[in-house]
């Protein structure tokens, strides 16, 4: 148990990950405005926040250095959120198929 | 495990056990100590008491609805009244004495003495968890005597959103604060059985008790909040219509199926996993064997806690969702059955050759074997498509749902109460009526739902108050199975209460059971043990442990 | 795993003097790492509360895309992308307030944890100017509501609908929806804010009172937790409310 050997991040670090997140803001507020084919928008939006939440998660909660049952409860958080995503979408996809039409239903 | 100062009562025959002159229940003996205590067993000693409470009022409102089912006509209530008192029924016993029944009393008083703990990791939450369940239960209550509420448990949309003008939001309120009693609970064990575990107490050592309530606690955390939000929409919808579940704005009412149905499929789960952990204390103990195939019974527990979260479409096969995702959850439904078809190969074949002892426990654990099976079995028939489509809404559902959740958490329940009654009061609880009541239970049990099997496959519809003439035969054997069932509950709460001054006096061990809670006095210690005991052996050692004299035979 | 910390050590026996340390633990270590576990778990059901929220956004966005379009673009992107920044800059002061803790700087730690609070309160301040604005343009579902800035975009002051072309009536309706989620959403993450603050207040007072020492902060380090997390979640609201639907 290495609780007292404590390898929080120094400050530098703490700095440059608010620097990186600054700078990220700034960017996915900025592509929003550049028109891209079908879902993309969403989709780099999204992609621009999993990596800022990343970084806050693992620099300020410290989850990179965290014990293996701490990073298992923040996945298991991601996964049982990501089976109640796709489990409730699956039947709103599917709900009028006649002929298969998954397209349709992510246009955007 | 570690051993006992004091001798085992066949040592010495004419030996008999003293009431220990500190306990947690000399522990202070004002209002104040018990309201303001932190400590587990005492807590789990509130939770028994408030409970015991919802299921007194939820078991009067069972018995007014078996009340009205006697005759074919609709002549005791109206119809409203009717449903006002299927709703409370449900709501009471749901989610104020299933869910909390056997992780907040048993759960609460034995897990950190199952793994060695001096109490639980956050004392204080325990305390609160209390608090926010008694506080729930007082909202209830209160919509309860305003007048009621009437849209079923499952609070269906639009009707709870739009339809009904009778207090929705209170009784959405009482359980919203109610959710977050058990997420507590559900947190304490989760942090209590990772990180304070006695030194040896690995985790193939831990009792399955502990390994049942765990994976509960796993469901609890991780389920109660997205019905806490789901029911928080419904307030909103209802008070600001924000449109999220009204078709009148372009909203889906089938997605606050989804989202409820993601918390009350997985709760079910809630409402069994402890009572099978409990199964698999009492029947190792009373075949003096260990259990056989410990590591699948442990496991599977985790196999259902996390199939939970797959199935619950099952509830919505008739709603108009998908065919092909309705396809998809009757596959993954069908696969529950498999871990809990190992749980019951695995006591039956623990039974197998052991020393079988017929105390009160034990007839409590195989009558949930038996009617857990036939709940199992007739949830298999639900889960195929077309079998649901024509039976779900039916008698056949209610008796389903009963068989699981009477049938099995409530037998469960009391067969735990009796083994562990001991070890929570210090005393015996009379053999003869205890043993009488166990088989009542079991007896008007099957009385009163057997029939509603066959009332469901013949086509009577749940939720009406009255019903075709040809029924009638039926519906009086239910009631009159209801009336047994009555008494068979009202007996323990007398006797065991009796037992609290005139019961025998039990001594630390006297099933001569495995486990930790067995090492200390009965009752235990405010601080449980008196040094960190240190664990050397299996859980269930059951061929190095002497059986006592003690109990009946 | 949890063997080690029982294991009788000088510094155990040091510890168990300890006037921080639980009498139903075995050691502050047992004890520090118990409760950040619980933190975690506390934050696991947090995801789940709000994962309801997202999923019923997920679906109607899907469902009524034209409508969400219109909503989405009546917010402020830059106000949200000023809120976004003063919310990261406060998990940036949280983030130095334990490391001060750690080192066991009593005053860096009330001057780091004072700087989050005010931080929370430009966030709330201009959460509510937005919410004044909504109010304003009757988007408020239940209370102050009416679909006429998206039927009859020539006739609305707001600057975010211009220049989008009128959406038929039935179409109009389902903004109801983007503005309740919108409202449960940034609600919900207010009022975590709110209740964040008010438990920063409790935690200065005992910084300055001196409670936290470099061998024992885990209140702070647990808050920490919660605040960034609460950061997290607005990451995500940010894009999924006011970004994703910019674009022509």
């Amino acid at each position: 148990m290495a609780a007292h050997v404590h390898h929080a991040p120094n400050p530098k670090t703490y700095l440059l990950v608010w620097l990186f997140l600054i700078i990220m803001t700034g960017v996915t507020a900025a592509v929003a405005y550049i028109d891209m084919p079908g879902p993309l928008n969403a989709i780099v939006a999204l992609v621009i926040a999993v990596i800022k939440a990343l970084a806050v998660a693992l620099i300020f909660m410290h989850l990179w250095v965290s014990s293996r049952l701490t990073k298992l409860t923040a996945i298991a958080g991601m996964f049982f959120l990501g089976i109640m995503l796709t489990l409730v979408s699956i039947d709103y996809i599917s709900r009028s198929w006649i002929a298969p039409s998954i397209f349709t239903y992510f246009r955007h | 495990m570690s051993s006992i100062t004091q001798p085992l009562p066949q040592q010495e025959k004419a030996f008999r056990w003293k009431m220990p002159e500190e306990s947690y229940l000399t522990d202070g003996y004002s209002l104040k100590s018990w309201l303001l205590t932190t400590d587990h067993k005492r807590i789990a000693m509130l939770y028994l008491i408030s409970i015991s409470f919802a299921f007194l009022i939820g078991g009067i409102f069972a018995m007014l609805i078996r009340l009205e089912l006697l005759t074919p006509a609709g002549d005791l209530f109206e119809s409203d009244t009717y449903n006002q008192l299927f709703s409370a029924h449900g709501i009471i016993m749901v989610f104020f004495f299933l869910v909390p029944s056997i992780p907040a009393t048993m759960g609460n008083f034995l897990v950190p003495l199952m793994v060695g703990a001096r109490d639980l990791a956050f004392p204080k939450i325990n305390l609160l968890s209390w608090y926010l369940y008694v506080f729930g239960f007082a909202f209830m209550i209160t919509a309860l005597v305003l007048g009621g509420v009437d849209t079923g448990w499952t609070f269906t949309v639009p009707l709870s959103t739009s339809y009904v003008n009778t207090h929705v939001i209170l009784a959405a309120m009482a359980i919203f604060i109610a959710g977050f009693s058990s997420i507590f609970t559900g947190l304490n064990f989760i942090v209590t059985i990772h990180r304070m575990r006695a030194p040896g107490m690995t985790w193939t050592r831990l009792p399955l008790f502990l390994w049942s309530n765990y994976a509960t606690a796993l469901i609890m955390v991780l389920g109660t909040p997205v019905v806490a939000i789901t029911l928080l929409l419904v307030i909103l919808e209802r008070t600001f219509h924000i449109g999220v579940f009204d078709p009148a704005y372009g909203g889906d009412p089938l997605l606050f199926q989804h989202m409820f149905w993601f918390y009350s499929h997985p709760a079910v789960y809630i409402m069994i996993l402890p009572g099978m952990g409990v199964v698999s204390e009492i029947i190792p103990c009373f075949s003096r064997k260990r259990p056989f195939g410990y590591t699948m019974i442990a496991y599977s527990s985790l196999m259902i806690a996390m199939f939970s979260f797959l199935v619950w479409e099952h509830h919505m096969f008739i709603m108009g969702v998908s065919t092909y995702s309705a396809l998809i959850f009757s596959f993954v439904s069908f696969l529950v059955a498999i871990p809990s078809a190992i749980k019951v190969w695995n006591w039956t074949a623990t039974m197998y050759k052991g020393s079988i002892h017929w105390d009160t426990p034990m007839i409590y654990a195989i009558g949930f074997i038996g009617l857990f099976t036939i709940g199992g079995m007739t949830g298999v028939m639900l889960a195929s498509l077309g079998m649901d489509i024509s039976l779900t809404e039916t008698y056949f559902i209610v008796a389903h749902f009963h068989y699981v959740m009477v049938g099995g958490m409530l037998l469960a329940y009391l067969g735990g109460l009796h083994f562990w009654w001991p070890k929570m009061t210090g005393r015996m609880y009379p053999e003869a009526p205890a043993k009488l009541s166990a088989i009542l239970t079991f007896v008007g049990f099957n009385l009163t739902f057997f029939p509603q099997f066959v009332l469901g496959w013949l086509g009577m519809p749940r939720r009406y108050h009255s019903y075709p003439p040809e029924f009638q035969v039926l519906n009086v054997l239910s009631t009159a199975g209801a009336s047994v069932l009555a008494v068979s509950f009202i007996l323990p709460a007398v006797y065991l209460l009796w037992s609290l001054k005139y019961g025998a006096i039990a001594g630390p061990n006297p099933w001569g059971a495995a486990g930790l809670e067995w090492t200390v006095q009965s009752p235990p210690l405010t601080h449980d043990f008196v040094e960190t005991p240190v664990v050397t052996t299996e859980a269930y050692d059951y061929e190095n442990i002497p059986e006592p004299a003690y109990a009946s035979r | 795993m949890p063997m080690d910390s029982h294991t009788m050590t000088v510094d155990h026996m040091q510890e168990a003097g300890h006037p921080a340390l639980k009498p139903y633990f075995d050691d502050l270590a047992q004890q520090r790492d118990a409760s950040t576990f619980g933190m975690w778990v506390f934050l696991l059901t947090e995801i789940m509360f709000f994962g309801g929220m997202f999923c019923a956004y997920l679906i109607f966005r899907n469902l009524y895309h034209d409508a969400f379009v219109a909503a989405s673009n009546t917010l402020d992107v830059v106000l949200g992308t000023i809120n976004t920044a003063v919310l990261i800059c406060s998990s940036l002061t949280m983030a130095m307030a334990v490391w001060s803790a750690h080192m066991g700087r009593r005053l860096m730690i009330v001057v780091f944890l004072i700087a989050t609070v005010l931080l929370g309160l430009v966030f709330l301040s201009i959460k509510g100017v937005e919410y004044k604005e909504k109010w304003d343009s009757h988007h408020v579902p239940g209370l102050n509501f009416s679909t006429d800035a998206f039927t009859h975009p020539e006739k609305s002051q707001g600057e975010g609908e211009l220049g989008h072309p009128a959406l038929p009536s039935d179409v109009a309706q389902h903004t109801v929806i983007y503005f309740g989620l919108y409202f449960c959403l940034t609600g919900m993450h207010a009022l975590h804010m709110i209740i964040g603050i008010g438990i920063l207040c409790f935690l200065i007072r005992f910084a300055w009172d001196g409670h936290y020492t470099a061998d024992h902060y885990t209140m702070i380090e647990n808050f920490g937790l919660y605040w960034h997390f609460v950061d997290i979640i607005w990451i995500f609201l940010f894009p999924l409310l006011y970004l994703i639907s910019r674009h022509r």
